[in-house]
């Protein structure tokens, strides 16, 4: 029941944010320079078909007024029709969102299998050489911009050594994408048993999911690192190891349980802001997510199409930020009552 | 930390007593000495790059367009036969400009809005929470993308933006920590002896959070680099011909599959190296004044 | 001839590999002679070329998946590549056409076998509601209609199901090629008519998403923002039926990407690649790369009336001697163009469309012109260029400012992203210099100085005014080109714009395209599309 309570309680409380999100965006898109009307109306359009235009679009209100009718669609669930692809910008969420959520999950779980040893291996073994390395390599992965690594990785592994497919979006040109079901491709053509699809699938996310992991080695390795040495420096695991329990026992049953809440919530901001990073390395790799989507919406100055994008992003962010918190319940039941 | 008077004896003391204790540090820690000293050579660059570099970073020579590196031209030479070495020396400075002004910007308004959230609590800090979530609940990238994108792309621009998508960690870290302190005891000590709002404020509890916040300014320093280098490489960068390194690895990466691969390479190079500095730097501080970890 | 023998033989292999869908193929794109795979930037936003907000690639849609009444021949080029050939209009659903007695109608004969994508028969009704549908909904479609003087649709009418009849508001000589370009497309009204409501009476809607077209390929699969796949269509009469079996058009946003794959073999055909890759793909000759110079279109600098110094002759004069030129031409086309400057005279020889201003880099001629006009100590200007076109107007851009340094006139480099690059150079015509990169679709000089040089026009965005030149436009835009008039007024109008430069062209870019060996029938077309109709793949 408390759980549920706090579940509210959260929801309650992120309300705020949505709505300040929904003003700054509408500000935002409003400031942005080009007049979508022109822009929509084609080249070669005179006056008056920009006029027109304008108002179909209904830009030739007055602000508040286009706000007030854009609080009224939210309401209806409409986000409006963008007008660079001329389809309702949920649709296009629909279609683009798995993609985005793929990779960054993929690149995720390459992050945390990454991380996360290296985290334990430098805390077991402070100031050595090892610890040092570690620290090196994982900084080092943080210092590179990302399309910077993605563009590397294009060039060494399918351009010079043919190790990787052609950098062509989520699945080669031959293959046809598995029907329709969680919208994740890898998951779709497992439930269609279709193992092939699933290999050249997989094939195109490798390199976008590692270029984009790299990046955020740093953070979760260092918060395994200073925590694992937190609680490895504690009374319980001086005791649990002076009563001769075996190593990796220790270390994983009792140090890695225990260190492992501030590792929760770094992984929580980091998928965050992975889900905001994907915007370049989507566009090194073609891959048909939303960050790829917003970045050519703003570039145009596609209103609906940013507005829609943000929100839903948010929307994402408190979700997130709520699904970090249950956890934190399930894995140390003593938080949470109090929210 | 609060002691306003001190004889000189006693500062020389804290002073000789905190130099030992960074050469314990830095000589436990080769990693360290190493950053710190790129960093010495950074700052060296940005201050006298212009003048110590062969040829001017803005000057075309098509007739020498595309050269591989060389004794004449270290890094090569770009599309239009500019000098890659001259424009990566050079752009150190605008790149440190944009860092240390954004970081700058941010620290100071994210830091004093946390201290009067966290001081003050009631209704200052839930404008200001409220405030910092909102921005913390925004596709980061996007939102500095939409700012330059509304305000002109300008460097000026670029550090707004860059300011305001930092500015929610401050002023958290600013909170907590301040909040933490309100009920100590050497602020109701303070209290008593008759010290203001603002006095307090500025003299007890600010100087306290500075440490914690100087690591996440070092890292910061180098995601406001990132943060540039990803706006060039959407177009919405430095103005063109002013050399930065973002814009240098953008355009350069056209380059790479045509095998021209030094016009990306040498200025990601500094861009990784200056990075990276700032990291190794902000682990470094957080050993410095780390107590814990004080011996 | 040679297109139907590999059909033939062809047939019985493909045959084989033709299952229901492609995949689990292995992804050797050269081994499939059935299918042809594109790679380009951007890919369609609609099906509909008449819809207000449909992207340039669209237009692909409108050329592959309809047919128009009239088609243009080809021709092949010097340096071996085909393009179409303005001078020689074709029958395509139309088998012949012929002029009224008294020049102001003209009646075509359609095909009597034409069938749309659906089976059901072509005939002059669709012709008409499509004929009427372009030159109403307004926007891009009906201002192109109207350059061919088809304004309204009383000038259309349906004499029997198989003629169709345009009453001519005035004699023109660009009506019949503008029935040629991509948006007069014959369009299948009754299936259309479907899908028409009240408000929507021309199934605009439905259009959108849903092509109704007869021509040579229909749309198999499109996932918007990624690929749109082809397929032939078999029943096709309105030409040679095509010799692949499907095209696969995918949208790849990385320039270097799109290199790397034709490099590599993954892709048949490559487009939109910077100039400089184009250079150098066709120095390795790894790849085929055709290049045509893309008619009646320069890359050019536009000079603003509104901005003060620019309202002297003498200073535009100043700044179209102070561009280097060569630079330019080596360092934003790679040679991919035609050089516009150094012309002879100041007196054109001909009337050649584009051809070379007369103008080379000259620092002191232009320091003393500046400073007879009075700018001795030069003055500030913002250059400024369109983000989307950065690959040439950038390194173009940054050597204007070297130039113009030379001279004294200091100036700022301003990016401007697509949107308002629209809004702020076409629209409200205030950016004092400018990188242009206007192309008509008509090939004709006038017509190049209608959208131009013609004040309030939308393509001036130098706000120009000579009402010389108002004439002139006015008076030989619909002439036919053997009209007496013809030859003496164009060749007035290009003295007018070499002596008042208010355009300052560079060089007249190339069209390219990088193809596989294999990959027969590119065509170059001033809409600047890819034609996949004459495709063709032999053996690698």
């Amino acid at each position: 029941m408390n759980r549920f309570a706090m579940i509210g309680q959260r929801m309650t409380q992120a309300i705020p944010s949505i709505i300040g999100i929904i003003i700054v965006t509408f500000l935002l898109t409003r400031a942005l320079p080009g007049d979508p009307a022109v822009y929509f109306a084609g080249p070669a359009a005179d006056e008056q078909s920009i006029a027109e235009v304008r108002a179909a679009l209904g830009l030739d209100k007055s602000l508040p007024e286009q706000f007030w009718l854009y609080l009224g669609d939210l309401v209806r669930g409409d986000l409006g029709v963008s007008i660079s692809t001329g389809r309702p910008v949920i649709e296009e969420l629909a279609t683009r969102l798995p993609a985005s959520l793929e990779l960054t999950l993929v690149a995720l779980i390459f992050a945390i299998g990454t991380a996360l040893p290296l985290g334990i291996l430098a805390a077991t073994r402070p100031n050595t050489w090892i610890d040092h390395l570690c620290r090196v390599v994982v900084t080092a992965g943080v210092s590179l911009p990302v399309f910077f690594t993605g563009l590397f990785f294009v060039y060494i592994f399918y351009y010079i050594a043919d190790l990787a497919p052609s950098p062509l979006g989520r699945i080669d040109i031959y293959f046809i994408a598995p029907d329709h079901v969680t919208g994740f491709f890898l998951i779709d053509s497992l439930i269609a048993g279709d193992f092939e699809t699933f290999r050249a699938a997989f094939a195109q996310i490798i390199l976008p999911a590692v270029s984009m992991g790299v990046f955020v080695l740093a953070p979760l390795a260092r918060m395994t690192r200073a925590s694992m040495l937190q609680a490895l420096g504690s009374d319980y695991i001086r005791t649990a190891q002076a009563s001769g329990l075996s190593r990796s026992k220790v270390l994983f049953a009792y140090a890695f349980r225990n260190a492992l809440l501030p590792i929760l919530t770094t992984l929580g901001m980091v998928f965050s802001f992975m889900l905001g990073a994907n915007v370049l390395v989507e566009k090194v790799f073609a891959w048909p997510g939303i960050g790829s989507y917003a970045v050519n919406a703003l570039i145009v100055s596609d209103f609906a199409a940013v507005q829609g994008f943000v929100l839903s992003m948010a929307i994402l962010f408190v979700v997130i930020n709520l699904a970090i918190d249950v956890l934190y319940t399930i894995v140390d039941p003593r938080i949470g009552m109090e929210g | 930390m609060a002691v306003i008077e001190q004889p000189d004896d006693k500062i020389e003391s804290s002073l000789a007593a905190w130099w030992r204790h960074f050469r314990y540090v830095v000589s436990e820690n080769p990693v360290t000495l190493f950053a710190f000293c790129l960093f010495g050579m950074f700052v060296f660059l940005a201050f006298f790059g212009p003048w110590i570099v062969p040829f001017d970073p803005l000057a075309s020579d098509t007739s020498s367009a595309l050269q591989p590196p060389s004794w004449k031209h270290w890094f090569g030479t770009d599309n239009l036969g500019r000098d890659v070495f001259s424009r990566v020396i050079v752009a150190t400075r605008l790149d440190f400009m944009i860092a240390f002004s954004a970081v700058a910007l941010s620290f100071v308004i994210g830091s004093v809005l946390g201290c009067l959230s966290g001081y003050y609590g009631g209704w200052t800090d839930r404008i200001v929470g409220r405030s910092v979530d909102t921005i913390m609940a925004f596709p980061l990238f996007v939102l500095a993308m939409g700012i330059v994108a509304a305000l002109g792309n300008t460097v000026e621009n670029i550090v707004y933006a860059t300011a305001i998508i930092n500015l929610p960690f401050y002023t958290r870290v600013a909170r907590a920590e301040v909040n933490i302190r309100r009920q100590a005891g050497f602020v109701d000590a303070a209290k008593l002896a008759g010290n203001s709002d603002a006095r307090l404020l500025t003299f007890h509890l600010y100087p306290n959070i500075l440490p914690p916040m100087m690591v996440q300014v070092s890292l910061n320093l180098g995601w406001a680099i990132l943060n540039a280098a990803g706006l060039s490489f959407i177009g919405l960068g430095v103005r063109p011909p002013s050399p930065e390194w973002g814009i240098m690895v953008a355009e350069g990466a056209t380059f790479i599959v045509s095998g021209q691969w030094w016009l990306a390479l040498f200025p990601g190079a500094a861009l990784m190296l200056a990075v990276f500095c700032f990291n190794l730097l902000g682990d470094g501080l957080r050993d410095l004044i780390d107590p814990q970890r004080r011996t | 001839m040679k297109r139907r023998d590999f059909l033939k033989t062809s047939g019985l292999v493909a045959g084989v590999g033709m299952v229901p869908m492609l995949r689990n193929l292995p992804a050797s794109a050269a081994g499939r002679d059935d299918t042809v795979v594109v790679v380009l930037p951007n890919g369609p936003n609609s099906m509909d070329i008449h819809r207000s907000g449909t992207n340039r690639p669209s237009y692909a849609i409108a050329v592959n998946v309809y047919d128009r009444l009239v088609s243009f021949g080809s021709k092949t080029l010097a340096n071996g590549t085909t393009m179409y050939n303005y001078e020689d209009i074709v029958p395509e659903l139309a088998e012949s056409w012929a002029l009224a007695a008294d020049g102001m109608s003209m009646t075509f004969s359609l095909r009597k076998d034409a069938v749309f994508h659906d089976g059901s028969p072509v005939t002059a009704e669709d012709v008409k509601w499509s004929f009427d549908r372009a030159v109403s909904v307004g926007g891009f479609p009906t201002v192109q209609m109207k350059a061919g003087s088809l304004e309204k649709p009383e000038q259309f009418s349906v004499v029997d199901p198989h003629t169709f009849k345009i009453d001519f508001i005035r004699k023109s000589k660009l009506t019949l090629p503008d029935v040629g370009v991509p948006v007069p497309i014959i369009i299948n009204s009754k299936a259309a008519l479907q899908h028409a409501t009240e408000k929507d009476p021309w199934a605009l809607e439905y259009m959108h998403r849903n092509p109704l077209g007869g021509g040579a390929f229909m749309v198999d699969r499109w996932d918007p923002g990624v690929q749109i796949v082809y397929k032939r269509f078999d029943d096709w009469k309105s030409g040679a039926l095509p010799g692949v079996e499907r095209v696969i058009v995918r949208e790849v946003p990385s320039a270097s990407t799109r290199r790397a794959l034709i490099e590599k073999g993954d892709a048949d055909i490559s487009l939109d690649l910077p100039a400089r890759d184009f250079r150098e793909l066709a120095d390795a000759g790894k790849v085929n790369v055709q290049g045509a110079p893309i008619e009646n279109s320069m890359y050019a600098l536009g000079l603003n009336m509104n901005f003060e110094p620019f309202q002297n002759k003498l200073v535009r004069k100043a700044v179209a001697y102070s561009i280097p030129y060569k630079e330019i031409f080596e360092a934003a086309a790679y040679g991919r163009g035609v050089p516009m400057y150094g012309g002879k005279s100041m007196k054109p020889a001909t009337i050649d469309w584009p051809q070379p201003y007369p103008y080379d880099t000259d620092y002191d001629r232009a320091k003393e012109l500046l400073a007879e006009a009075g700018y001795k100590d030069g003055f500030e200007v913002p250059i400024s260029f369109n983000l989307g076109f950065a690959d040439w107007s950038e390194p173009a851009a940054l050597l204007v400012q070297e130039g113009l340094g030379k001279i004294g006139v200091k100036s700022t480099l301003d990016k401007v992203p697509g949107a308002n690059w629209r809004t702020k150079a076409l629209v409200e015509k205030s950016l004092p210099m400018h990188m242009k990169n206007f192309g008509g679709w008509l090939n004709y000089p006038d017509y190049y100085f209608f959208w131009v040089y013609q004040h309030g026009h939308l393509f001036n965005s130098m706000n120009y005014r000579n009402e010389e030149v108002e004439a002139l436009v006015e008076a030989t835009l619909n002439l036919p080109i053997e009209d007496p008039a013809y030859e003496p007024n164009v060749k007035r109008m290009l003295e007018i714009a070499f002596d008042e430069v208010p355009l300052i062209p560079f060089y007249q870019p190339f069209l390219d395209v990088a193809t596989q060996k294999n990959v027969k029938g590119y065509e170059y077309w001033f809409h600047r599309q890819l034609d996949v109709r004459n495709l063709d793949k032999g053996d690698a």
